[in-house]
């Protein structure tokens, strides 16, 4: 069998550093990148004695974050001690939440949500050998200014089908996440972290193959990789008659290679039992109708409100995922809203192209110039080859659009009597196009409107030359 | 009740080194408690709720404001080994 004969499985866990000042469990303050061990006290430290008490605001930003994905919040829930033993956890434990978590089921952009609940970091590991990589060092040096930091984890259901679905839903968590404000979601930095559960199985069959857990991708761009490479070494297995064994891998994006975390493996057994230090989390309805009344409008609803405005649902889609669009378009459309549709697909198409991996500050058009190109496109002043010309100039200087338009001698061609003689002088430039155009055959006109267009620098209007030609022609 | 092998697997767990004689006498005493527990739960509790702490605890919650910190000195002075960066232990992939 290949790789098409087979269905895939997904489902993901994502890991979200909550962009709260202080810890989960005390009052150290959060941080990246500052010297290690300098946000550290007993508590963190899991020094004997000391007692956890929850951040108010991280179980804020867990309701926050339930509301908008349509979790069930539940009334009360319960910490628990997830334990292992391992040298960036200093209790022995993480505290986490099992059978009672905060928020229960939930759904987005069509993939069900198992759950979302909160749990503390644990701290970073710096391994001597100095590789960046866990394996081949023998020493390490524990830096705990990340443990406690706090986390929220959503769990969804298996309803993912491919890699591609894997990255483009994860995008969609992001954007979601960052639009609430709860989280910096900022993969390199560590603050988002995605695993992925894999299965493979013959297309039809109803139960699900033997699942593998791909650990820790840093980046969108790793994790389609990482779920492909992993797609097809499952494949490979079953086709070569093996089976698949239920196991932690870690995915090297160098090589592309996937290798077994196996002494890791044995720490799965967590035994988890109620943490005694911690009385249930209480959900008020006050405490939920707080966290409500801050719920921005979220990206899906941004993107269905552009649809009902006209907008191109490819369009709506980008400028609701990249806010930084969607704010340029909405304070576009504040000052002339009568193109709305045309509006998003300059920004979309030509200002994103000339935007390319760079940032929406790049452009140098000034508020309400793109709003002002589109009407001058949509009145017929200038075309829409012109158009682009004199997006060129605003994105790269600035400037008032009908200026550059009569500075640059871009002013759009009336009809008829303008067009013909150079329509004719195209017709007589290309008579075997002529021929055929005269047959009815139209494939060719584009030969015809390149020719003016070349000889108009991008005045004439397309549909125009087109019109007069079959004019000419007669048809 | 328990067994030597799970007296193993527990005490690898916790990373545990156990003397053979040692992993008799745990089994024999883990056995004594869960045989305690297990008479426990012979009880009807059907509709009793499970009593989380002796005294009822309200909120339970701390405000998102900021401590002070340990010094880094006084952090580090527990650790059997560090350096200035911070705790040395050896690597647990080694
Ligand atoms: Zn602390």
């Amino acid at each position: 069998m290949s790789a098409a004969d087979y269905e895939v499985t997904i489902g993901l866990e994502i890991h979200v550093q909550l962009a709260t000042r202080t810890k989960m469990f005390c009052g150290c303050e959060t941080s990246f990148g500052d010297d290690p061990n300098t946000h550290t006290c007993p508590r963190c430290l899991g020094l004997p004695g000391s007692l956890p008490l929850p951040n108010a605001k991280a179980v804020h930003f867990g309701l926050m974050m339930g509301l908008a994905l349509g979790s069930k919040i539940a009334p009360r829930s319960i910490f628990h001690r997830k334990n292992y033993f391992y040298p960036d956890l200093p209790k022995g434990y993480q505290i986490s939440q099992f059978d009672e978590p905060l928020c229960d089921g939930g759904e987005l952009g069509g993939v069900r949500l198992n759950r979302v609940h909160l749990e503390e970091d644990a701290a970073k590991l710096n391994h001597a050998g100095g590789t960046g990589r866990i394996q081949g060092s023998d020493a390490s040096v524990v830096d705990f200014n990340r443990g406690g930091t706090p986390l929220a984890e959503i769990v969804t259901e298996p309803d993912i089908t491919s890699a591609e679905q894997a990255s483009e839903w994860l995008r969609l968590l992001r954007v979601t996440i960052r639009q609430l404000g709860v989280s910096d979601v900022n993969m390199e930095e560590g603050s988002l972290r995605c695993d992925a559960n894999i299965s493979i199985r013959p297309k039809g069959q109803a139960e699900l193959g033997t699942k593998t857990e791909l650990k820790n991708m840093n980046s969108f761009r790793f994790i389609e990789r990482g779920i492909k490479a992993e797609v097809a070494r499952q494949v490979a297995i079953v086709d070569g008659g093996g089976q698949v064994t239920g196991e932690t891998l870690h995915f090297d994006p160098r090589t592309e290679a996937i290798t077994s975390m196996r002494s890791k493996e044995e720490a799965h057994d967590y035994r988890y039992f109620p943490e005694p230090d911690l009385v249930p989390v209480v959900i008020t309805p006050d405490m939920i109708e707080a966290a409500k009344a801050e719920l921005p409008e979220l990206p899906l609803q941004r993107e269905d409100r552009f649809i009902a405005l006209g907008v191109e649902p490819g369009a709506a889609r980008t400028l609701s995922w990249r806010p930084e669009l969607g704010d340029l378009f909405e304070a576009e459309l504040a000052t002339d809203g009568s193109q709305p549709k045309a509006l998003a697909a300059l920004i979309t198409n030509e200002l994103l192209k000339r935007i390319g991996d760079g940032e929406v500050t790049d452009s140098k058009a000034a508020p309400g110039s793109l709003a002002q190109l589109v009407a001058l496109t949509a009145a017929g002043t200038v075309s829409s080859s012109g158009a682009r010309t004199v997006l060129d100039t605003l994105f790269a200087s600035g400037g008032d659009p009908a200026a550059i338009v009569e500075a640059e001698g871009l002013t759009a061609m009336g009809g008829g009597d303008e067009l013909t003689p150079i329509i004719q002088a195209a017709l007589d430039a290309n008579p075997d196009v002529a021929e055929k155009l005269r047959t009815g055959d139209m494939k060719p006109i584009g030969v015809i409107v390149g020719f003016v267009m070349k000889e108009t620098k991008g005045r004439a209007d397309g549909k125009e030359v087109t019109k007069v030609t079959r004019q000419l022609l007669g048809l | 009740m328990i067994d030597a092998k799970q007296v193993l697997h527990v005490a690898r767990l916790s990373r545990l080194e156990l003397e053979p004689g040692e992993v008799e006498q745990m089994a024999t005493e883990l056995s004594s408690i869960l045989g305690h527990i297990e008479q426990i739960s012979k009880l009807d509790l059907d509709g009793v709720e499970p009593t989380m702490h002796v005294v009822p605890i309200d909120g339970g919650l701390r405000d998102d404001e900021p401590e002070p910190s340990l010094p880094i000195e006084v952090a580090l002075s527990q650790a059997p080994k560090a350096n200035a960066e911070g705790f040395i232990v050896p690597s647990p992939q080694a």
